[in-house]
């Protein structure tokens, strides 16, 4: 006997096209919803790694004109050395992340103890015209068990080849307690296709960085 | 012979509210654990040499009402056609029929040359209004060049409230005409107790040449 199978219209809700059925805020009823304008591309879990990289095409990374924008998260991105800055590089048309940047950096601490609080602009941790790598922490990681970083990085229209790319970041770090935040532009026309993350030494010992995508359509 | 269609009560699972229906872990059973639409398109604006951008709720299929408690506009590329000019945003009670809400609202931001001259984290009190009921700058001095431009985001709080002032929130990043880096946060409330229900954005002066604005929901 033929399996009978049900479609898109044995259910007793109208269809809306692109949308996924759900049921109703008194679950008693089906209804329809918009799926998720923030699409989870690629995870990558540390583990002794002395970067996480994103690459368009590689390991199911999307990093061109599929998504307008691009959020990165990483969440207690823990290092192997003590106190090195996490940092961030983008690569423009080679292999090398050596993208030309300027940036600004400012933080606010607090110390456990209660002994200092500021917030401040730190020219050390900027660039200007740099192709080095980008801290996007603003006191260093240190590597007790307990300590990590975690935060957001939004990297704008990165396929663009007529705008420079613009990049927004915020974290916070740990010993001290630390809101970094980080923003600046790749002075670059090329697109970019790839993102590394890494510790200004030693390895990223754990943490997760995700990557999603944010669709405008 | 009347249609029969499947309800709520037909599926093999127990009914969650507001959960979609997806396959479990195992791909082996259906399960109501699926969140569906957490952050949901809603419109998105191209820039063409416009005068103005603007979101009315009920109009062009934007929706800017109670469906959301939060929305979230994203700037992409925002260049405009004059060198140099604050980007502004502003916000209506009568359906876009005039954008002249009361606002309070704070800037600050942190700038820095690619000459490496000149850094800062400043207040800006000439970019922040106190009941003022014009523009409010979110992003400064974009540059005109072709490859210079701002981009950012702007949540806007509960604007149906008809009880509560409603909040906003902006942080943006830009390329000034002088070739400085400008991170910018903007954030105060339009002091008012009527519904916000319309949105525009607009350049100091001259046109918005180019750039996306796109609207979201976020439950």
């Amino acid at each position: 006997m033929a399996i009978s199978k049900f479609n898109y219209n044995s259910f007793n809700v109208t269809p809306v096209a692109g949308n996924t059925l759900s049921f109703n805020s008194d679950a008693d009823g089906f209804t329809t919803k918009g799926a998720s304008a923030m699409v989870l591309i690629k995870t990558v879990t540390a583990s002794s790694s002395s970067t996480v990289t994103f690459v368009n095409g590689t390991s199911d990374v999307v990093l061109d004109s599929t998504y307008p924008i691009y959020r990165f998260v990483f969440t207690n991105c823990h290092p192997s050395a003590n106190g090195p800055y996490f940092q961030v590089n983008f690569r423009d048309g080679s292999t090398a992340y050596d993208a030309t940047k300027t940036s600004t950096f400012f933080a606010a601490r607090h110390s456990e103890d209660d002994s200092a609080a500021a917030l401040a602009y730190n020219a050390s941790n900027d660039l200007a015209q740099g192709t080095g790598d980008q801290f996007i922490d603003g006191f260093g990681i240190n590597n007790d068990n307990d300590s990590s970083i975690s935060g957001e990085l939004f990297l704008f229209n990165p396929s663009s080849t007529t705008f420079v790319k613009h990049f927004i970041v915020n974290t916070s770090g740990h010993f001290p307690a630390s809101h970094n935040f980080t923003a600046g532009y790749c002075n670059t026309t090329t697109a970019i296709d790839g993102v590394e993350f890494s510790f200004q030494s030693g390895n990223i010992d754990a943490g997760t960085i995700k990557l999603y995508g944010i669709a405008d359509s | 012979m009347a249609l029969s269609k499947l309800n709520f009560n037909s599926l093999n699972l127990t009914p969650v509210a507001g959960k979609g229906i997806g396959f479990d872990s195992g791909a082996d059973d259906l399960e109501a654990s699926f969140s569906s639409g957490s952050m949901t398109f809603i419109k998105k604006l191209t820039a063409s040499s416009d005068g103005t951008l603007s979101f009315v709720n009920g109009a062009s299929d934007v929706v800017l009402d109670s469906t959301y408690k939060e929305y979230l506009f994203t700037f992409n590329n925002m260049h405009p056609a004059t060198d140099s000019v604050n980007f502004y945003v502003n916000f209506s009670i009568d359906g876009g029929s005039n954008y002249n809400v009361t606002k309070t609202t704070t800037w600050f931001y942190a700038y820095h040359d690619e000459a490496d001259s000149t850094t800062s984290l400043e207040y800006n009190a000439g970019l922040d209004l106190a009941q003022g009921t014009g523009n409010q700058p979110i992003m400064e001095n974009i540059g005109n060049d072709n490859d210079q431009s701002g981009s950012g985001f702007m949540s806007l709080y509960n604007p149906s409230s008809t009880t509560f002032v409603k909040h906003f929130t902006a942080i943006t990043q830009d390329i000034i005409h002088a070739n400085y880096t400008e991170n910018a946060f903007i954030a105060g409330y339009c002091n008012t107790t009527s519904a916000i229900n319309a949105v525009q954005f607009v350049m100091e002066s001259g046109n918005i040449d180019a750039g996306t604005i796109t609207l979201y929901g976020i439950n």
